[in-house]
């Protein structure tokens, strides 16, 4: 902790603090959780650490030398017995007033000009053939990715929570809402954009090295807004064609019989998710790749038959959802999957467990 | 330290505790005026959030009437010169119960509640009017600001109405004595004000083309 | 020097006559007992209200906190379920703005500006008090939601079209944004009401000789934010209003579909919130300016530009409040314009710092728990203060909003602030207002503990905030790194919660048996220490006549040609008046106590009630009871004739 508590001696208890503070703040720089902006693996956020660094040590100078000067007033003249009562009354002094007016002035000036700098150019947006355009809508409480036709995307790929991206490549991110307000944050990426109902917001993806770089929802966007994670995946150009390439083919095994039956007729799951098509968005997150993401439910939950057999039986008790009554039909918003055993949407029948690892069993591209 | 001048000064404040106290105030302005000032500055504020709201507003409607399609712009000037007026009427109604002229004062003061009642009834037959062309609080942008602008200024005449007809009915009641003027003089910066905010009303939100 | 009583207290100026003398109901006459705290209209009892409300809901909402740091202590906490988290930091947020920290500002302006500018009572006494009840309703009826269909859960900011989308679409569970948007609307008006109340009192009743150069820093800093108060609160009203209709009635003020824009909201609310930062952190400072010349026997340093940006502050403060938009997409210009404009508030913020370490140097500290209050409010405020500098850097803030990094800055600014400040304001003036001094240990020791605790708690934040923990959230998984920082945070709130203890402990222990307090047990500056401990009903028996800032001071102290302190002699006309003599003031004709401000506010929560639940029936009861109590109070004198 940087605050001195109690001390004798003005000067050393301040050392002392700035030093475990520092150690600190070296220990939170390294923490490798993915999420880190101290961390930073792209140029845009490597932009903002070279500015913001510089500042965060000016503002701890400053905020050190104020506690050291409020320690040193406080005991060096603080009133002994023997010691005068009777201190010189001095009501001001026009020169040092106006000191510390300028001072802090300065400084502030010259903080203000990289500032102003480097807001204009992260404000810049790349064009061109070699870039990836991305459409990324926040829904309730999930990232649906769009991956538009363009010359690097032979034909439209939808899929949600991960996001694969090339190394060294920009990535526009155009966002976009249809409920309430998110924030699109992968923080050793780039910073925050706010991704609003209204209108079209971008931000600008680039990694320097494969990784997977972890994301979150940053405004509070209802119920489970802690729930709104996300995954960015970066990878060689030629892993991420791969990857594109088996997106656009299609799902791992035929989507018929008595898994179309029961997703379809029985349980109505057509009406929110599509199974068989990635081009398509649909009003929850399209399926049809299900199997090759590793997390779902917003980043929540790991991709593993447990999980999503208990998910596709009863999501509402995993993840916080409002949804007793699936709001159909769209253009409604999704605020959640409804359960198939407890509350089962009006003329369904409960689930029962063989149709649900039949289910999760396409669904993991097992056979 | 002069004793004599105390117990005057102490007089002094002392009648600026009460309500009805005269003007022995730091300003000069008694405590009741300079309280209407400073809520009436606070009023500019607010319908400057609905005013604002409603000029981003203009360029933006998806479906539904526009202002063009349902304003009457001849109607609505006349009812504006209407409430316009009632700010002359307030004024001489003042000028009349400091002058101790009650009579006239009655008279005055009753037409400028008048008035206000015809501004009110204009309004009440312009919003039927648009909601009949289809121009409802849930159709568009446009309605809902339009609507709750005017209807918030609406309730503001009224409110005034209200309060000048007491007025009103005290004085017919021989309760309202020269003395007292300042409450008509506060009730009237409340009237002119609303008035005021009315024109600009009238000039941003009729007025200026889309 | 003769003792004068003056007869001349009642007021002759208005004929006996006149019918606006009568009274619907019979007038209350009780000073004391408990009715009387239902009708009273003496800014020092309303005052007590105030500021006993307010604590009550600062453990309210401290425990709402440290509720919600049980459920963070860990990953995957399972004390709190997503939607009862949500109610929590909604309803602590909310509380702690709404219902503790603007009202204890208003709890001290109410005792202290008549006192300061010797006066006997605030312009609008009645409607001081009704000031007072709405707030009390208005806490009531927020938290009444808590049992009748769900209590605010949509942050204390409530951004729009979380909050404004209709209940049935499902974002929010519950009827929380209703509640919240006329309890906000109604707690707005009483806010208004007394920010009127403070801006006449200051501008027009100030005793003869108090020139506003001479007023105490406290009531400098009490104008401007009733200033702020006054035009802030309109905004917000708009907005809310827009919101309510837009949940209830269909419109489409943020409506996307509709051509709707959400960052309307956004303006209009942080047009009002940025400013209302201000109204929090300017009585503080005002307290801080009144302790620190006191416990170092110096006068302030700089006194004028003390005052000066003070105001400076007020209006820099209209001119930031996109910082709070960094990442809403505003463009490079507008943002850049912003972030400007709020670095420019940081000069006259450090202004006030230095010139207060200035007071304190070369003076004669003492140590007395006010006085550790007021440094800690110092060191501490600087550092929220210098984290706001680097928010204001827009690049590093799409980093650092909406995480814990800006739960840190703004923690450090109004617990490191205003409750320090509060804290010190309590102890520096508990003596005047109870006549029972606190006890000095255990306000030592509220303070360090106070001091250690809330360094846990909120310093830690910034690096959790660096390493990516979003704030609102009700959960993070075990593998983010952050889990030790969290536990450490818990602790240090649970320590915090003792400091509080501990203050309840010495406020119990020191009503019952403490030792009474002298009237000017710190040997103090300003007029309220020159009257009796409690102050008496009537405040000043004499209308002080003020000749010098810090007026109190120079009648007891002089200087030397060095500029160093001493004594009057006790026998010099002016160290007479030190003290004032003690007269029966119960001659002295003050303000009568009413029901009114009573009746008129029970109206409110009829109406809030019937807007929530969309009940027409109940609007008549309430707008009967409102117009009646808004008629019978008009026609009521202010003051009873004997
Ligand atoms: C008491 C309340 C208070 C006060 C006084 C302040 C003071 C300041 N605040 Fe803070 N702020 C809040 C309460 C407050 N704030 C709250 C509640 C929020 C969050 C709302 C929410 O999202 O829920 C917030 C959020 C907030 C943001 C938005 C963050 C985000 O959401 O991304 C920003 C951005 O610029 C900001 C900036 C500042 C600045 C620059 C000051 C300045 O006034 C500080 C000035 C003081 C100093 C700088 C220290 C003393 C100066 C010196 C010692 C001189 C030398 C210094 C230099 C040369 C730098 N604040
Ligand atoms: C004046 C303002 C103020 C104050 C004093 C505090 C005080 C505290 N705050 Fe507050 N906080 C806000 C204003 C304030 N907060 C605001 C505006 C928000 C944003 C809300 C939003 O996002 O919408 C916020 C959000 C906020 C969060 C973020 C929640 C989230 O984003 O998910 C957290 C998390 O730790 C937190 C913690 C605390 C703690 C531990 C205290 C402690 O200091 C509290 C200490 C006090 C007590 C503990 C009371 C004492 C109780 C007793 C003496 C009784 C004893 C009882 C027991 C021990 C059970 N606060
Ligand atoms: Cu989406 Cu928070
Ligand atoms: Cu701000």
């Amino acid at each position: 902790m940087k605050e001195p508590k109690i001390g004798r001696r003005s000067y050393r208890l301040p050392t002392a603090a700035f030093v475990a503070g520092f150690s600190v703040f070296l220990g939170a720089c390294s923490n490798e959780n993915g999420q880190n902006s101290l961390s930073p693996k792209g140029p845009a956020a490597q932009t903002i650490h070279n500015l913001f660094i510089p500042v965060l040590i000016v503002a701890i100078v400053i905020g050190i030398a104020i506690i050291a000067a409020t320690f040193y007033v406080a005991l060096r003249f603080r009133h002994r017995e023997g010691r005068s009562d009777n201190p010189k009354q001095i009501h001001g002094n026009s020169m040092l007033e106006i000191g510390w007016t300028i001072v802090p002035a300065l400084i502030l000036a010259v903080i203000a000009v990289p500032t102003v700098s480097t807001i204009f150019a992260l404000a810049e947006r790349p064009t061109g053939p070699d870039v990836l355009v991305v459409d990324a809508s926040g829904k309730q409480w999930w990232w649906q990715f769009e991956l538009g036709k363009q010359p690097m995307v032979p034909s439209n790929i939808v899929t949600s929570t991960e996001l694969h991206i090339p190394v060294n490549t920009k990535v526009l991110v155009r966002l976009h809402s249809d409920n309430a307000i998110h924030s699109f944050w992968i923080p050793e990426l780039a910073g925050k954009k706010d991704v609003m109902p209204a209108r079209t917001n971008e931000v600008v993806l680039e990694a320097s090295a494969p990784g997977t770089f972890l994301g979150a929802c940053a405004e509070y966007c209802g119920l489970s807004h802690a729930n709104m994670r996300m995954r960015v995946i970066a990878s060689s150009m030629a892993d991420w064609e791969a990857w594109r390439d088996d997106q656009i083919g299609g799902p791992a095994q035929a989507y018929t019989g008595d898994v179309a039956q029961l997703t379809g007729a029985t349980y109505g799951c057509t009406n929110c998710h599509i199974f068989d098509n990635s081009a398509k968005t649909t009003y929850g997150p399209n399926l049809t790749h299900l199997a090759s993401r590793t997390t779902f439910a917003g980043g929540t939950y790991e991709l593993n038959r447990e999980n999503l057999t208990r998910w596709v039986m009863d999501a509402p008790s995993m993840i916080a959802m409002q949804s007793k009554d699936c709001r159909l039909p769209p253009p409604a918003t999704c605020v959640g999957m409804p359960s198939f055993i407890k509350n089962t949407p009006k003329g369904q029948p409960v689930m029962t467990q063989s149709d649900a690892d039949a289910i999760v069993s396409y669904l993991l591209g097992e056979t | 330290m002069s004793e004599t001048t105390l117990p005057d000064l102490a007089h002094a404040l002392e009648s600026e505790i009460s309500i009805h106290g005269h003007a022995d105030t730091n300003t000069g302005a008694t405590n009741t005026k300079l309280g209407m000032w400073v809520f009436l500055s606070s009023e500019c504020l607010f319908f400057g959030g609905f005013i604002s709201a409603y000029l981003l507003y203009k360029g933006r409607i998806v479906s539904g009437p526009t202002p063009q399609d349902v304003y009457n712009i001849p109607f609505t000037s006349v009812t504006s010169f209407i409430l316009l007026m009632s700010s002359l009427t307030m004024v001489l109604a003042l000028a009349s119960i400091q002058r101790g002229d009650h009579r006239r004062f009655r008279i005055w003061l009753f037409a400028t509640a008048l008035f206000g009642a015809v501004f009110i009834g204009g309004q009440i037959y312009e919003f039927t009017e648009f909601y009949r062309e289809g121009l409802s609080l849930s159709e568009n942008v446009f309605g809902s600001s339009f609507f709750v602008l005017t209807g918030l200024h609406g309730a503001h005449v009224t409110a005034g109405i209200i309060w000048l007809l007491t007025l009103w009915g005290m004085s017919m009641q021989n309760k309202l004595h020269v003395q007292d003027s300042e409450r008509v003089e506060i009730a009237g910066l409340y009237w002119h004000f609303v008035d005021v905010v009315w024109i600009v009303i009238f000039t941003v939100v009729y007025l200026i083309p889309t | 020097m003769t003792t004068t009583i003056e007869k001349v207290i009642v007021a002759p100026e208005e004929p006996q006559q006149s019918v606006l003398r009568q009274s619907v109901l019979r007038r209350p006459k009780e000073t004391t007992g408990v009715w009387s705290w239902f009708t009273t209209v003496d800014h020092k009892k309303i005052a007590i209200l105030y500021g006993a409300t307010a604590l009550i809901f600062f453990v309210i909402a401290g425990i709402e906190a440290l509720l919600i740091r049980l459920q963070l202590a860990g990953p995957n906490g399972s004390v709190l379920t997503a939607a009862q988290y949500n109610t929590l930091f909604t309803m602590h947020g909310t509380t702690m703005v709404f219902l503790v920290g603007m009202p204890l500002a208003v709890a001290f302006g109410n005792y202290l500006i008549p006192l300061q500018i010797g006066a006997r009572d605030v312009a609008f006494p009645r409607l001081n008090m009704f000031g007072f009840l709405v707030f009390l309703f208005g806490g009531l009826f927020l938290y009444s939601g808590f049992f009748l269909g769900g209590a605010p859960n949509g942050g204390w900011f409530g951004y729009t079209p979380l909050t404004s989308a209709p209940m049935d679409a499902g974002f929010l569970p519950g009827r929380g944004p209703d509640f919240w948007t006329i309890g906000l609307i109604m707690l707005g008006v009483g806010s208004v009401t007394s920010g009127i109340n403070f801006v006449v009192t200051i501008l027009n009743m100030r005793a003869p000789g108090m020139t506003l150069m001479r007023m105490p820093v406290f009531v400098w800093m009490m104008l401007v934010v009733a200033f702020l108060t006054v035009f802030a609160i309109p905004a917000v009203t708009a907005a809310l209003i827009m919101v309510f209709f837009d949940r209830n009635f269909a419109t489409n003020f943020f409506v996307a579909a509709q051509g709707g824009d959400p960052l309307l909201y956004q303006h209009l609310f942080w047009l009002f919130g940025h400013p209302e930062v201000y109204i929090l952190i300017l009585p503080g400072m005002g307290i801080v300016s009144e302790i620190l010349p006191v416990f170092a026997r110096k006068p302030l340093f700089g006194y004028s530009v003390i005052v000066f940006s003070g105001i400076a502050i007020g209006f820099l403060g209209w001119g930031v409040w996109a910082h709070h938009m960094f990442a809403t997409g505003l463009g490079p210009v507008a943002v850049s314009a912003f972030s400007l404009a709020t670095f420019l508030i940081a000069i006259p913020t450090g202004v006030k710092i230095f010139n207060w370490l200035g007071t304190v140097w070369g003076g004669s500290v003492r140590l007395k728990t006010p006085m550790l209050f007021a440094l800690g409010f110092i060191a501490m405020f600087t550092l929220g203060g210098l984290s706001g500098v680097t928010h204001a850097i827009v690049p590093a803030d799409t980093q650092q909003t909406d995480t814990y990094y800006v739960v840190a800055h703004f923690h450090y600014v109004l617990f490191g602030g205003l409750v320090f400040a509060i804290f010190g304001g309590f102890a520096y003036w508990w003596p005047k207002v109870f006549g029972k001094m606190l006890n000095e240990k255990m306000g030592k020791i509220t303070f360090w503990l106070m001091l250690i605790g809330f360094n846990m708690t909120f310093f830690p934040m910034h690096f959790l905030g660096l390493q990516g923990q979003p704030r609102r959230t009700y959960t993070y998984a075990a593998n983010m790194g952050w889990d030790k920082l969290n536990l450490l945070v818990t602790v240090g709130g649970f320590i915090i919660a003792l400091s509080v203890a501990v203050f309840l402990v010495n406020v119990i222990v020191t009503t019952v048996k403490g030792e009474v307090a002298p009237e000017d047990p710190w040997d103090a500056r300003t007029l309220e220490w020159s009257i009796p401990s409690p102050a008496p009903e009537y405040n000043f028996a004499k209308v002080p006549q003020v000749k010098a800032r810090d007026d109190f001071w120079h009648r007891k102290y002089t200087e030397d040609d060095q500029g160093r302190l001493v004594l009057r002699p006790s026998d010099t006309a002016d160290y007479q008046g030190a003290v004032e003599e003690r007269v029966d003031g119960h001659d002295i004709h003050l303000p009568s106590p009413s029901y009114y401000p009573l009746v008129v506010t029970l109206g409110m929560p009829v109406l809030a009630y019937a807007a929530v639940f969309k009940e027409p029936l109940l609007v008549i009861p309430g707008m009967l009871l409102l117009l009646f109590g808004i008629y019978a109070w008009a026609i009521e004198p202010g003051t009873e004739e004997h």
